[in-house]
């Protein structure tokens, strides 16, 4: 059997769109005029633009092409492997595409009418079933664009529940292994952040935890797995120590990918849950967005759910927008959520089905527990146990050799593959973190693990080879510590060439994710 | 109907390796009374021809802005979206890619980035863009949690009339960190009341205006930044990035941070979404922008290359003091917009605001004349106007809707109980032709004609 094609990259240099730019050329124009122009005085002279905005100047078929050509100096799943722990980069289904160009959705302008939007109304409804199913959850808001914007509107419907309870608590605690966005989303809810520290195996230290709860926690955020890949196996008791003090639960749905039908975080006794469409529900995460980070809550907080709300009048049968009532926190986003990414979501769970989401954690955590096995006896697994969908290495015993976490990730990309997820979680050493997810074949997982195997004997063999890879990318490592300190955050026109000296410092060792 | 690849040998093999004998076993670490072991509650998968025939049929329950003359605004426009966008945002390369945090793997992303920046800092009149934010309502929030953080002020002047759904965001989001959100009133004009927001805003960190209005009346930004800065507060426009072929760079008039809703470039309306939330600051201010934004450097060979750069602001560096939570952004959309405005180039951008202000002025002569309506303010507009109809102005969109016509917005949906029943918020796109504006003159006034 042959290993899977290695992708390569496009290395020509592309000029900037800018640079392209010639006075007078163009691309698109606008119907020749078939009302009266507006008189000079339409806009007050102080108020007209002086000089023109310096858009570039090129005609259509240059920029087809220029952006063409930087579409191939970029990767993505559709060029091969994206083994991202923590991002559950498996492929986009092109179905889901068809889906959200349809005109009855794409076109579809969010202030009209519900008499003309019944379609997309049943669409929003029946989707939001399909993800109570998932969850175990009562009720659905589709407006948080992305996970984060789903964690800040948990948060601020868990102060709303207990401001309406009378109290006014301060506290949030969050592993020591949590995502970035989880405490920077506590203190735009306004409350403090507290980390419960991991244990010996990378579960939560229950006991830390019985001690730190009191009446001024308003809740703990958790992954489940954890970041770690490893399933949190006391959550019931995590749940009892948080629920005896009133406090709430919240799920962040980062890893809700080794789960699916295989257990709900509902029957864990979280009481808000967000999902990343982006990752279970594979949308396409468009080079870092749009995503789409809808919230479910039990029964007793569905009240607090920004509104307006999708519902369907069962006495009408008619799909109506529920505007809820003075508990809701309000609105989070202009108006109903990323309904484009939505209604590929929907796609996904109809094709998918009950069986079909069952089978992804099924598959997901046999190729993370295929890809482990490949790889632990050359990588330190960071804890010792059988992980679910994700598991994460540390290059420790590399690095002693000489090569970091960094130089192995950047010398997986003259394999053809992405990068894994380094320096997170910040509680492991050299932390490498990978997520085959489902959509893999067995032979592009065992072509991974041998260039990763590869790759840990080039440190003794070809310790240059590491410290200055890439060699196959469009570019060598960039010096990021300038691109901080001689912040160049756009064109302009006199703007030279930059220079030829050679850029000093490799990439900091911090999180990708 | 399924996607991953796994052959029954497959598996076998792979548990093999493993040394268990079933699927199950790969579950062992969830305690068997948390084993979900029945089939979800939904239906059971179905093929893409299925799915695609279902979808079809939820879409044909839909009345589109290809079914009805779309005269709807008020945050969301029926703007061209240029042939050549979607083909090049559907590329797999682009659209399956991750977060361009390996820069080696990802310059056509970050290049790509690096031109939207330069495109809105240049329609903007600031000189520093990020990457994108969620929307244009979600912006609002992040530019007050900018000032805040500079001025340690924890109140924002609202100047005119705003977006009510964008304000509706703000005051939720508000909670958090408990930020007052002062609404002044507006004036005749339909335009700020500068004594109304100079009285309120001499403790503020922030005086915010949206430009044109939510009634599409053009604001005097200039007055508003010395309002703001007299009293310390900073100035956030939300600004229309379709009139800057025509109207001043707020950056230009003292603007310190501008933000904006991207979807009229290259986003179609998606019943809400996905859009682009602009924001663009001075370089002062650069270290506490929200979210990602690439900067310009060299790689080791010394050949330009770009990279999220200042990431010591963002939440997976800087955790709890982050300047905002965002990680997922509008990235896909954010290139759409690029991609349109550069099809557009500068002549493109102007003849653009020409259209619409011409289009929409004999829209509004034609409702006044055609339907007897009366302008609600006097103040100059650009693309959309609010008039005031001789009957409800719900009652005349439902009649006017069963003519083909989205004749606009009742106003009273966004404001109600202000007295706002009878206004009407129409916008008008390039799009739209003559005979459109002719038809949708008509068919109001006979709507009105039956309603009264």
């Amino acid at each position: 059997m042959s290993a899977p094609a290695r992708p390569r990259l496009a290395l020509a240099e592309e000029a900037l769109v800018f640079e392209r730019s010639r006075p007078g050329r163009r691309a698109g124009r606008m119907p020749v005029l078939d009302v009266p122009g507006a008189p000079p005085d339409a806009i007050p002279a102080a108020m007209r633009r002086r000089a023109a905005p310096r858009l570039p100047e090129v005609s259509e078929n240059e920029l087809v092409r220029h952006f063409t050509r930087l579409s191939q100096r970029n990767y993505g799943i559709d060029t091969g492997f994206y083994p991202l722990g923590s991002c559950s980069m498996k492929y986009n289904p092109k179905l889901a595409e068809d889906a959200a160009a349809m005109a009855g959705f794409r076109r579809l302008h969010p202030l009209q009418p519900e008499s003309q939007t019944q379609g997309a109304l049943q669409l929003l409804v029946e989707l939001e079933r399909a993800l109570c199913a998932v969850t175990g959850m009562a009720g659905v808001t589709f407006q948080p664009a992305a996970g984060a914007h789903g964690e800040l509107t948990g948060l601020l419907i868990m102060r709303a529940f207990h401001e309406r309870n009378g109290q006014r608590r301060h506290r949030v605690i969050i592993p020591d292994s949590a995502h970035g966005t989880n405490p920077a989303s506590v203190t735009l809810a306004g409350y403090s952040t507290e980390e419960v520290p991991s244990d010996a195996r990378g579960l939560i230290d229950v006991e830390a935890l019985e001690r730190m709860v009191s009446d001024d926690v308003a809740g703990l955020m958790i992954t489940n797995p954890n970041t770690l890949g490893l399933f949190e196996e006391n959550i019931e008791r995590v749940a009892a120590a948080i629920h005896s003090v009133g406090g709430l639960l919240y799920y962040d749905g980062a890893n809700l990918n080794a789960i699916l039908g295989r257990s709900r975080p509902g029957d864990m006794g979280f009481d808000i849950v967000h999902m990343n469409l982006h990752k279970t529900f594979a949308t396409p995460h468009g080079g870092g967005g749009p995503g789409a980070g809808p919230l479910a809550v039990s029964e007793r907080l569905v009240p607090f759910l920004p509104g307006p709300r999708p519902a369907l009048d069962e006495a009408t049968g008619r799909y109506t927008w529920d505007e809820g009532d003075e508990r809701s926190i309000g609105r989070m986003h202009s108006f109903w959520g990323n309904f484009g990414i939505l209604v590929r979501a929907s796609s996904y769970a109809r094709a998918l089905g009950s069986d079909g989401l069952r089978h992804v954690a099924e598959r997901a955590v046999l190729n993370a527990n295929y890809l482990a096995h490949r790889l632990r006896g050359t990588y330190d697994l960071a804890f010792d146990a059988q992980p679910m969908h994700e598991f994460v290495l540390s290059a420790r015993k590399q690095k002693v050799r000489g090569a970091k976490a960094m130089d192995i990730a950047k010398r997986v990309l003259d394999h053809g593959f992405h990068a894994p997820t380094v320096y997170f979680p910040l509680i492991v050493d050299e932390a490498m973190m990978i997520e085959p997810t489902e959509t893999e074949t067995v032979e592009t997982l065992d072509a991974f693990a041998d260039a990763l195997i590869a790759i840990n004997a080039e440190i003794d063999s070809a310790p240059e080879l590491l410290k200055t890879a890439p060699h196959a990318a469009p570019i060598s490592r960039p010096d990021e510590a300038r691109a901080a300190r001689d912040l160049k955050p756009r064109w302009y026109p006199d703007d030279h060439a930059v220079g030829h000296e050679s850029g000093s410092a490799g990439p900091a060792d911090k999180p990708t994710i | 109907m399924e996607f991953a690849p796994h052959t029954d040998d497959d598996v076998r093999q792979m548990l093999d390796a493993l040394g268990i004998s079933s699927i199950d076993e790969l579950f062992a670490p969830i305690p068997a009374g948390l084993r979900f072991d029945r089939d979800l509650d939904i239906p059971i998968g179905l093929s893409e021809i299925e799915v695609l025939r279902d979808l079809a049929g939820l879409a044909a329950k839909n009345r589109s802005a290809d079914d009805l003359i779309c005269f709807l605004g008020a945050g969301a426009y029926d703007h061209h979206v240029p042939s050549m966008v979607w083909p090049l945002l559907s590329r797999g390369e682009f659209a399956t890619s991750y977060t361009p945090y390996q820069p080696e793997m990802s310059q056509g992303v970050l290049q790509a980035l690096f031109e939207y920046q330069t495109m809105v800092s240049e329609l903007t009149g600031l000189e520093i863009s990020n990457a994108s934010l969620y929307d244009g309502g979600s912006a609002v929030a992040e530019a007050v949690h900018m000032a805040t953080a500079a001025t340690g002020r924890r109140a924002v002047v609202v100047a005119g009339c705003v977006n009510p759904l964008y304000l509706g965001v703000l005051r939720t989001v508000a909670r958090g960190p408990e930020v007052e959100v002062r609404e002044t009133r507006w004036g005749s004009g339909g335009t700020a009341d500068l004594d109304a927001v100079r009285a309120a805003a001499s403790d503020a960190s922030a005086v915010i205006v949206q430009h044109p209005s939510f009634f599409g009346t053009l604001e005097d930004v200039g007055a508003l930044a010395d309002v703001a800065h007299s009293g310390g507060a900073k100035l956030i426009v939300h600004f229309d990035l379709t009139s800057a072929g025509l109207l001043e760079a707020p950056g230009a008039l003292g603007a310190d941070v501008v933000i904006a809703e991207g979807q009229p470039f290259g986003n179609h309306l998606n019943f809400g979404g996905p859009y682009v939330g602009v924001i663009a600051c001075r370089r002062e201010d650069a270290r506490r922008l929200p979210g990602r934004l690439v900067g310009e450097t060299v790689d080791r060979e010394g050949r330009r290359a770009f990279v999220l750069t200042l990431q010591a602001r963002e939440q997976h560096i800087r955790r709890e003091k982050a300047t905002s939570n965002i990680c997922t952004n509008q990235t896909l959309n954010a290139l759409g917009t690029a991609i349109a405005l550069a099809w557009l180039g500068p002549a493109g951008l102007r003849e653009l605001g020409e259209t619409c202000l011409a289009k929409a002025r004999y829209a509004r002569d034609r409702l006044v004349e055609v339907a007897g309506a009366r302008p609600a303010f006097d103040a100059p507009f650009f693309k959309e106007f609010a008039i005031r109809l001789s009957a409800d102005a719900t009652r005349v969109c439902e009649r006017a809707a069963a003519d083909g016509y989205l004749a606009g917005l009742p106003v009273s949906r966004l404001l109600p109980g202000r007295g706002l029943d009878d206004v009407l918020l129409v916008a008008v796109t390039e799009r739209r032709t003559h005979e459109e504006i002719d038809g949708l003159a008509e068919a109001v006034a006979r709507a009105c004609k039956e309603e009264a």
